[in-house]
């Protein structure tokens, strides 16, 4: 059967995906930064995931505001990376697994959440940088990969709860798959930040760390955190967090915290990284 | 659902990208999503006045992306990740944009950001910002 064995939390800040593309993750600035996730890649290295469920969402590259999916699951077996306004990132295609994608899909939506299928999605920053940070730079992914596109875009995305809600309805569907795959799954986004304007440049280091903190210890307490809390809290932006949720939802109730990294500021952002196992 | 929207209002500096907003700005929006391709952004560099008759907008959203007044074209109705693609058309990155939309220069907008961001402290709620010009 498939198993979820972990989860990844991660941000996804296009400029970390500017800097390792452009060869800078040596300079003063970017060092820190990608030092903290050289444990994370030796980790990921020896674990070998077959399959990574990565929540992410989409910044207006796939969906514009001429369709608004709230949850997309995406079914295809090969997703390209956007052109965002630069040219595409020059990173591998990513693989899908359109297996465990459709049933997923299927049983989610039995569950009762009304998902989008996408069988044709380019997949834009908040996909691939969080995949570049983890995996570095192969010439292919060592895993496939299926994107959950969440919109956080246009007001309301969904709520921090029905996240979380999903992310258990995710855990039954890859407990139900009859093939023998180890998954993991990555909740992508945040941490504090706001983008735009007067007040961009928020960051809230306080509201972040007891973010993660409660992720281990008391998921259910942070599912009840409103739409105003993180947007007064963490920035208009820090409402990305909502899917980090769909990550912890997916895992067992008890999990152990195996790595933490945090680091002000990527560009306008404070960058959030946590590893948690479920148990063995 | 009014009173969902009414609530992020007394944040100060920031608009909610909420049904009206999104109404308001669809095609200033959808302007900046042809921008995604190559051939629009040449055409749009070439003739700026021309690329946007393309497009249903308000003379004032006209004037605010000739401008590039991004907290202008925010309040009319812009999202910053489809502004962020005009932003790209001029080879400026969102921090760029920031410091504009902050009304700070980039290095000062990065000195900011490097010394821990602007804190939530005093930044919560319009009634905060009472002395802000």
């Amino acid at each position: 059967m498939a198993r979820i064995v972990a989860g990844v939390g991660c941000s996804h800040v296009p400029a970390i995906g500017a800097a390792i593309d452009l060869g800078k993750t040596g300079d003063p600035y970017w060092q820190p930064l990608f030092k903290g996730f050289e444990f994370s890649r030796q980790w990921i290295a020896a674990e070998r995931p077959d399959v990574v469920i990565l929540v992410y969402n989409d910044h207006a590259s796939a969906f514009s505001l001429e369709l608004i999916p709230t949850f997309a699951i995406g079914c295809a077996a090969q997703f390209q990376p956007a052109d965002e306004g630069w040219g595409p990132r020059p990173v591998p295609v990513v693989e899908g697994h359109p297996g465990l994608a459709w049933h997923i899909a299927q049983s989610t939506i039995l569950d009762e959440f009304d998902m989008t299928i996408v069988n044709k999605m380019d997949v834009d920053h908040g996909l691939t940088v969080p995949l570049s940070l983890m995996f570095g730079q192969p010439a292919a992914w060592p895993c496939k990969v299926i994107p959950l596109a969440v919109n956080v875009v246009q007001y309301p995305p969904p709520t921090g709860n029905r996240c979380y809600q999903l992310g258990h309805a995710i855990r039954k569907a890859v407990a139900s798959f009859d093939r023998d795959l180890k998954v993991m799954i990555f909740g992508t986004g945040g941490m504090s930040h706001q983008l735009q304007g007067p007040r961009a440049g928020l960051i809230n280091s306080e509201f972040d760390r007891r973010f993660l903190d409660q992720l281990s210890a008391d998921p259910d307490g942070l599912a009840r955190i409103q739409h105003i809390e993180y947007v007064r809290e963490a920035g208009s932006e820090g409402i990305e967090l909502v899917m980090w949720l769909i990550m912890r939802g997916a895992l067992e109730e008890q999990v152990r915290e195996l790595y933490r990294f945090y680091h002000v500021p990527a560009s306008n952002t404070a960058v959030g990284h946590i590893i948690l196992e479920n148990p063995r | 659902m009014t009173d969902y929207s009414e609530a992020f209002k007394d944040i100060p500096g920031t608009v909610i990208f909420d049904a009206t907003q999104s109404r308001l700005g669809y095609h200033l929006n959808m302007f900046c999503m042809a921008l995604m391709k190559e051939e629009n952004r040449l055409a749009f560099k070439a003739d700026e006045r021309a690329f946007l008759k393309k497009f249903p907008m308000s003379a004032e959203q006209c004037q605010a992306v000739l401008d590039r007044d991004y907290n202008r074209m925010i309040s009319l109705g812009g999202n910053i990740y489809f502004l962020a693609k005009l932003g790209a058309t001029d080879g400026c990155s969102f921090q760029n944009l920031a410091s504009k939309m902050t009304g700070s220069t980039e290095d000062e907008y990065r000195e900011m950001m490097i010394a821990g961001g602007r804190p939530a402290e005093g930044n919560r709620s319009k009634s905060e910002w009472k002395n802000h010009g």
